[in-house]
């Protein structure tokens, strides 16, 4: 694993990120910037993707549950090779790159995500399929801590329990902050290790924006055989902007020019 | 004969799981009530039994679909059309992905389970969507064609079916053609467009009052222009349905009459806003004027 490597793809997409969000002015900033080192690990490391083979589905397959955390898929895919769409067109009309990811629009979304919960039970169909065609491959679904408030995930976390479907992972992503503050005060899902280690699932921790740590974390996957994995990937939103970084303002607003400038100075360089 | 359309539904899909190794079926604990048992013991390794959690189900059927599977996923019909219905939007329709949603136990004629199971606004629901095609048959023959069309019909679709027995409309040498609506009798002056186990009573009640009957089993896409002929051709048109006034079949009908300049009144026999209650299917149907008698009645005044 070459990390600085990973690091700089990750500077990349994060730069891509703010650049969408603020030309858009709208969408979703401090989740995907969160997101963005488990995505780049996933996409750059973990999974069998690339852009050759992003069209077909007998391939380790994501599903970004937590969709309206586009802008980190739609830049990784950038990033990737896999797509070349205008990333400056998103969430403008006639464009692919819409609010929440569209399967039928951008090569290499597996699903069509946005509304809570649905994207996990949408992998374990995926991962039902992959067991049915004795394929190997993996499934992955990215869930957002106040995502798993949503009974629909802990639905899918009992199927994927009962049918120990071991080529499945769930990764949540612990940030701590939903749209209306702190998720211990709004309606505290947690422990969710504790849930997820109930519902039949391996569970392991990992700092979500540590490379290293991740990279235990998907070690661990690959070793269980009997039952799926749940990855309790502990990030900080906003990751990488100052003035963003675990502020809950952000979780769906656009930075104003000299706030996009200050992000771009914060993003110019690896740490 | 008489015989079940769920019935037919498990003796079809049994069939069909077996040709067909990219059908994979799912239910939510109600496989012996949907017939999907039947398909169980046909090829157990594709059939899932999702639990008591219709929107997972439907989930997993997205995903399977996304994985190339044609999925068959099936519930009654207030859970699989009404609490999921969210689900079947933004993961099955929206994504435009391979799934037959094939709801049973649907309208009045479930019976003694009363009002909470009684769907009368599942056609509204999945009439609205895009990318979603309806179709409500009539008798067991009807149903196994739809069954085998859907199959072969890429993308989403919903297939209502009832709990009671119902009489056989055609027999086993029909030629289907959902494309377009079935004239079934012609008559002089009323024209009764009807789906799902209305068509039987609207064939009895034509009988008495010389009604053209036309069964509309594919309610979307509907057949739009032999619909405006019809209502050209009468003076009179009735929508006969087992299921809400509001989104059903009158809506539909309503929908293509108000586009053009045809005069014909369209009257509806259905489910005046209002829910059912618990009772022999006979009997309720009776009381909510699911019946020939009631269609003459509403027909003479």
């Amino acid at each position: 694993m070459d990390v600085n490597g990973l690091k700089q793809h990750a500077l990349n997409i994060r730069r891509n990120i703010v650049t969408q969000v603020y030309t858009a002015q709208s969408g979703h900033p401090g989740g995907s910037l969160g997101c963005a080192d488990i995505l780049t690990y996933l996409y750059f490391e973990e999974m069998d993707v690339n852009k050759d083979n992003a069209g077909s589905a007998s391939r380790d397959r994501f599903v970004l549950s937590k969709g309206h955390t586009s802008p980190a898929l739609y830049a990784t895919l950038y990033e990737a090779g896999i797509i070349n769409e205008d990333l400056k067109s998103f969430r403008q009309l006639g464009s692919n790159l819409q609010g929440h990811p569209n399967m039928n629009y951008v090569k290499g979304v597996d699903m069509s995500t946005g509304s809570l919960g649905q994207g996990i039970s949408t992998a374990v169909g995926m991962a039902l399929a992959n067991r049915l065609d004795a394929n190997g491959k993996r499934v992955y679904a990215l869930v957002g801590d106040g995502e798993s408030e949503e009974g629909l995930v802990w639905e899918a976390m009992m199927a994927a329990g009962h049918y120990k479907l071991a080529d499945f992972c769930v990764i949540f992503d612990l940030n701590h902050l939903q749209i209306d503050g702190n998720i211990e005060d709004v309606m505290n899902p947690t422990p969710l290790d504790k849930k997820a280690e109930a519902f039949g699932f391996n569970v392991v921790e990992c700092d979500g924006n540590d490379f290293e740590s991740i990279a235990k974390a998907f070690d661990a996957f690959h070793k269980e055989k009997e039952k799926p994995t749940a990855i309790i990937a502990h990030t900080a939103k906003g990751k990488g902007v100052s003035f963003m970084e675990n502020n809950y303002a952000w979780h769906g607003s656009a930075p104003n020019e000299e706030q996009y400038n200050q992000a771009m100075e914060d993003l110019k360089e690896v740490k | 004969m008489a015989q079940e359309t769920r019935n037919a539904y498990g003796e079809e899909l049994a069939k069909l799981i077996v040709e067909n190794k990219d059908i994979v079926v799912l239910d939510a604990d109600l496989t012996k009530s949907t017939k999907t048992i039947e398909a169980k013991k046909a090829c157990p390794e594709r059939h899932f039994n999702a639990g008591i959690a219709e929107c997972n189900m439907m989930g997993m059927a997205a995903g399977l679909a996304a994985s190339g599977k044609t999925v068959f996923a099936s519930s009654f019909a207030v859970f699989a059309a009404g609490r999921a219905f969210e689900i079947i939007r933004n993961s099955i329709c929206y994504p435009h992905l391979n799934v037959k949603v094939c709801a049973t136990h649907a309208g009045l004629a479930v019976g003694e389970d009363g009002a909470s199971h009684q769907a009368i606004e599942d056609v509204s629901l999945m009439r609205t969507l895009p990318n979603m095609r309806v179709f409500v048959p009539c008798d067991q023959y009807e149903t196994k064609a739809v069954i085998d069309y859907v199959a072969k019909t890429e993308g989403p679709c919903y297939v209502r079916m009832g709990r009671g027995k119902v009489e056989d409309v055609y027999d086993e040498n029909k030629k289907f053609d959902f494309t377009k609506v079935d004239v079934i009798r012609k008559g002089k002056d009323v024209v009764l467009f009807a789906m799902g186990l209305m068509v039987q009573e609207a064939l009895k009640a034509a009988e008495e009052i010389d009604a053209t009957v036309v069964n509309v089993c594919s309610v979307k896409p509907i057949d739009e222009e032999s619909i405006k002929e019809l209502l050209a051709s009468h003076k009179e048109a009735y929508t006969c349905e087992e299921h809400s006034v509001i989104g059903g079949l009158f809506s539909a009908v309503s929908e293509i009459k108000a586009k053009t300049s045809i005069t014909t009144p369209v009257t509806p026999i259905a489910v005046m806003d209002t829910f059912g209650e618990s009772g022999k299917m006979k009997d309720v149907l009776k009381k909510y004027g699911m019946t020939a008698e009631h269609i003459i009645e509403v027909v003479k005044k």
